[in-house]
């Protein structure tokens, strides 16, 4: 069953509920039971965090090394140099979120706008 | 005599009947204002930078072929954005329902610890269990950041409607927002589509990096990063799984490497 499968209207949100809503709110519900008991820095927790922070850095390392859509067709050595120039803003310049995003969006929307 | 005593009995009865529904009235406009002031925490600088993610998740959703109510569905129903970009990756990439769901589980994780140490914040000596799950629902990065740094000053009995203002209010602003930028996006040209789709990368790449609160953490993610572009060459399929697994083990043995010196040392 993928999301292709079926071509009712009512199937994507089934997908969505069964891929998306029951795998992250149970989680919620298990902290909520275990509420407190569990040592912040046991380190089974460490190795989850680890491998769910993985998991979501391979997500980045995808919609900017293959992403859908208009940026499909630019060239991957922007898209790489203008997240690293605003990755490397963000750790230099008082780590601000806001200030490696505008950095790496000046860069790429240049970069896009002089068709480099 | 009599005409004397039955004022004071009246009086007595009202004494003891009005304090209580006056503080019932009371007790429901202390709430109101309490949800109300969580719900103004939607103008603060962590709830801003929120909705220029969201604005970045509307492109991308867009952008892979999700409709408005899709999109604005997932946002409202996962309420973890990095659980929604998960999902349209195994959505794009083909992925079956149950690696879809197994991909999501792994990246929303997380909340096990997170919600752990939120909740004896939250919880009043009156709350009840069943609330507090339905609160649950609305703890994801940033209201929990928000929502650690304030639950504090706010009185205990309180906190499950301060914390239900802020979160609630943040999830539909959020949703209302996907809604109306993918709405006005037909009309954009590519280059905005462009720049609205990379918002969603740096975002994460920045506020992944400072949510860390230990090294490891941080080796996690440059592993992940590193290894992902190998992975994906060797195995498309199931790319975002054994990221997440091959990350995981380089942080463990990164522990235990720091670990040994440290007893060595």
């Amino acid at each position: 069953m993928t999301w292709q499968s079926l071509s009712t209207w009512w199937w994507p949100y089934v997908f969505i509920l069964l891929a998306g809503w029951l795998p992250t709110d149970i989680w919620r519900w298990i902290g909520v039971l275990i509420g407190g008991r569990v040592r912040e820095d046991s380190e089974a927790l460490v190795v989850v965090r680890a491998m769910a922070t993985a998991l979501v850095a391979g997500v980045i390392a995808q919609l900017i090394l293959y992403p859908s859509g208009s940026l499909a067709g630019s060239s991957m050595f922007l898209r790489v140099g203008a997240a690293a120039v605003g990755f490397a803003a963000y750790l230099g310049l008082g780590r601000r979120v806001i200030v490696g995003v505008l950095v790496a969006e000046v860069i790429l929307i240049s970069g896009l706008s002089l068709d480099l | 005599m009599l005409a004397c005593v039955l004022p004071f009995i009246a009086g007595s009865m009202a004494d003891s009947e009005f304090p209580s529904s006056r503080s019932d009235t009371e007790d429901l406009r202390t709430r109101l204002s309490w949800f109300l002031s969580g719900a103004a925490m939607v103008s603060s600088v962590p709830a801003l930078i929120l909705m220029t993610a969201h604005v970045g998740f509307a492109g991308l959703a867009s952008e892979s072929g999700m409709t408005v109510v899709e999109a604005m569905f997932m946002v409202a129903m996962i309420w973890a954005l990095p659980a929604n970009i998960v999902l349209i990756g195994a959505i794009s990439g083909g992925y079956s329902l149950l690696g879809a769901a197994i991909a999501v589980a792994l990246s929303s994780i997380r909340f096990v610890p997170m919600v752990a140490a939120f909740v004896p914040e939250l919880r009043g000596p009156k709350s009840r269990k069943l609330v507090l799950l339905f609160l649950s629902h609305f703890i994801a990065v940033t209201a929990w950041v928000l929502g650690m740094e304030h639950l504090r000053n706010v009185p205990v009995n309180m906190r499950t409607s301060y914390f239900a203002g802020l979160g609630i209010t943040l999830t539909t602003v959020n949703t209302l927002v996907v809604g109306l930028v993918y709405y006005f996006s037909t009309d954009f040209p590519p280059l905005v589509f462009a720049a609205l789709f990379f918002l969603t990368p740096m975002y994460f790449l920045a506020s992944l990096w400072g949510s860390a609160r230990d090294r490891t953490v941080h080796v996690a993610m440059v592993s992940g990063l590193l290894l992902f572009p190998a992975i994906h060459y060797i195995a498309p399929a199931y790319d975002l799984l054994l990221t997440g697994f091959a990350g995981g083990a380089v942080a463990v043995i990164y522990l235990r490497l720091t670990k040994a010196r440290g007893r060595a040392a």
